[in-house]
């Protein structure tokens, strides 16, 4: 029987090795495949920008989840190109692949010849276990969640829609939560506002909404932000963030909040509900249309009676403001297709949903071609947003 | 006979209906038909001028009028017409 280092030499003679050089060449072109065979540990301390994770021990029942095609051309790697020449014999001559090669001297020779390795983040044990729902699904992954635990996200109002945007945002690990509100709890807020709790009432929302959300997820940093929005504050706050959530309950915030967003290129989750209908939609600026694209002019106040008291079915800011931080989720982490260009609508009682087209208005005066980019200095001109809603009393 | 699709903030001026059937051939005719049988919304879907008002969005099953051909677009009788006026209802109501 030979020994060791004879087998190794032996399954070397039978296999393909390349070196670092010719795999780095051979890296730049598409379809190919880079397989670490490592353990988890040794993957998780540096690995090859790129690679894919089987660890020899899996790599039998895993390979072909990962590399359907035995025609792909494969290169597998170790530490020092041992266990990779082993797992290419396996790969060649029991599993079928016509086109697998070794790292010759592994990812030790590789990091020498001064080509990129990355070393990935990690998570606590605590997080792993937190997020391992998440980190199961493949669309998120880890690296989906660490852009999750990345992101910063601002909710305009600690309300209706806020309030389960707030609470599933947190769960699901968003790093940095802003929470816009002037109010403080009360028990009329209770029906839908479920972020906040009856020990809570009369406690600014921002307050009552911080202290769910860390006793939820203490991952997450929360910052209170205990004013109104308006022409002189909003660029230093939206600044800080990634995406915006607008719950606001009047226009002219809305209509701030839009012209702010697309002179800083952040985008918005806008939801807004009455009675038993909500509407949402996502505006990415110059990837799709503005809100003023969709509205460019306020309803008059008799079609706008959110600037006095309405009702609202509780179940439905629910519903809406979890397709918010739905829409939060895919900006974050590139999955899926947010509601860009498309506006849905929908009918609680009837359980209906209509999905409308929402196209770029050419002449738009915020985001179309001929728009003027809104500089600091302008930002004193914002219209008077407050004397429209205010006309209200008016009527 | 084309279906209407009325909005929440108008459904006190049809009786709560939410949907309203409308006969008619083109966008215009429709919603003028709806103005005729339900007069309070007359005033809040079309300004003096005749035209509508620039606050009201009007889709044809899902794309807005003014990038068809507004209120001259026709409509078959399967056709939707959707009344959209903004919301800003979210966080204090």
């Amino acid at each position: 029987m030979p020994t060791g280092a004879e087998l190794i030499e032996m399954i070397k003679a039978g296999i393909e090795e390349v070196q670092p050089s010719e795999a780095h060449e051979e890296l730049t072109a598409n379809g190919v495949a880079l397989v670490d065979v490592r353990e988890q540990h040794e993957f998780e301390e540096r690995h090859i920008p790129g690679a894919i994770h089987v660890p020899r021990g899996h790599l039998e029942t895993r390979i072909e989840q990962f590399v359907p095609d035995k025609d792909t051309r494969v290169i597998l790697y170790c530490a020092s190109g041992n266990r990779s020449a082993f797992a290419a014999r396996t790969l060649g001559e029991e599993l079928g692949y016509s086109d697998v090669a070794s790292l010759a001297g592994g990812i030790t020779l590789w990091k020498d010849r001064n080509y990129e390795t990355v070393v990935p983040r990690k998570l606590s044990q605590e997080q792993k276990e937190r997020y391992s729902r998440h980190i199961l699904v493949p669309e998120i992954g880890l690296e989906g969640q660490l852009k999750l635990l990345d992101a910063r996200v601002l909710l305009l109002g600690a309300g209706g829609l806020g309030s389960p945007a707030a609470l599933y945002l947190a769960a699901a690990g968003v790093g940095t939560i802003g929470l816009v509100d002037d109010d403080v709890v009360d028990a009329s807020n209770l029906q839908r506002q479920v972020i906040h709790s009856t020990e809570t009432i009369d406690v600014p929302k921002t307050t009552s909404a911080r202290r769910a959300i860390e006793a939820l997820n203490p991952d997450v940093t929360v910052n209170e932000h205990r004013m109104r929005l308006d022409s002189s504050n909003v660029i230093e706050l939206l600044s800080q963030y990634d995406v915006i959530v607008d719950g606001a309950d009047n226009f002219p915030t809305r209509y701030l909040l839009n012209d702010a967003s697309v002179r800083l290129g952040k985008p918005v989750v806008s939801a807004s509900i009455l009675a038993f209908d909500g509407q949402i939609s996502t505006f990415v600026p110059h990837q799709g249309p503005c809100y003023r694209c969709l509205y460019p002019t306020p309803p008059p106040p008799e079609l706008a009676p959110s600037c006095g008291a309405a009702g609202v079915l509780g179940m439905l800011p629910g519903v809406m403001g979890l397709f918010q931080s739905l829409e939060v989720f895919k900006l974050v982490t590139g999955a899926g297709e947010p509601l860009i260009g498309r506006l849905l609508l929908f009918e609680a009682l009837s359980t209906t949903f209509t999905e409308l087209k929402v196209k770029r208005d050419p002449s738009c005066p915020i985001c179309g071609p001929d728009a003027p980019q809104l500089a600091d200095e302008d930002l004193g001109k914002f219209p008077d947003y407050e004397a429209f809603c205010s006309g209200s009393v008016l009527v | 006979m084309p279906t209407v699709k009325i909005p929440p903030v108008l459904r006190a001026q049809t009786g709560g209906e939410s949907q309203v059937p409308i006969d008619g051939t083109d966008v215009g005719e429709v919603l003028r038909g709806l103005a005729a049988a339900h007069p309070g919304t007359e005033k809040q879907l079309f300004g003096d001028d005749g035209e509508l008002n620039r606050y009201v969005n009007v889709y044809l099953n899902d794309e807005d009028v003014r990038v068809l051909d507004g209120l001259a677009t026709g409509v078959g009788a399967d056709d939707t017409i959707v009344i959209l006026p903004a919301m800003a209802g979210g966080r204090g109501l």
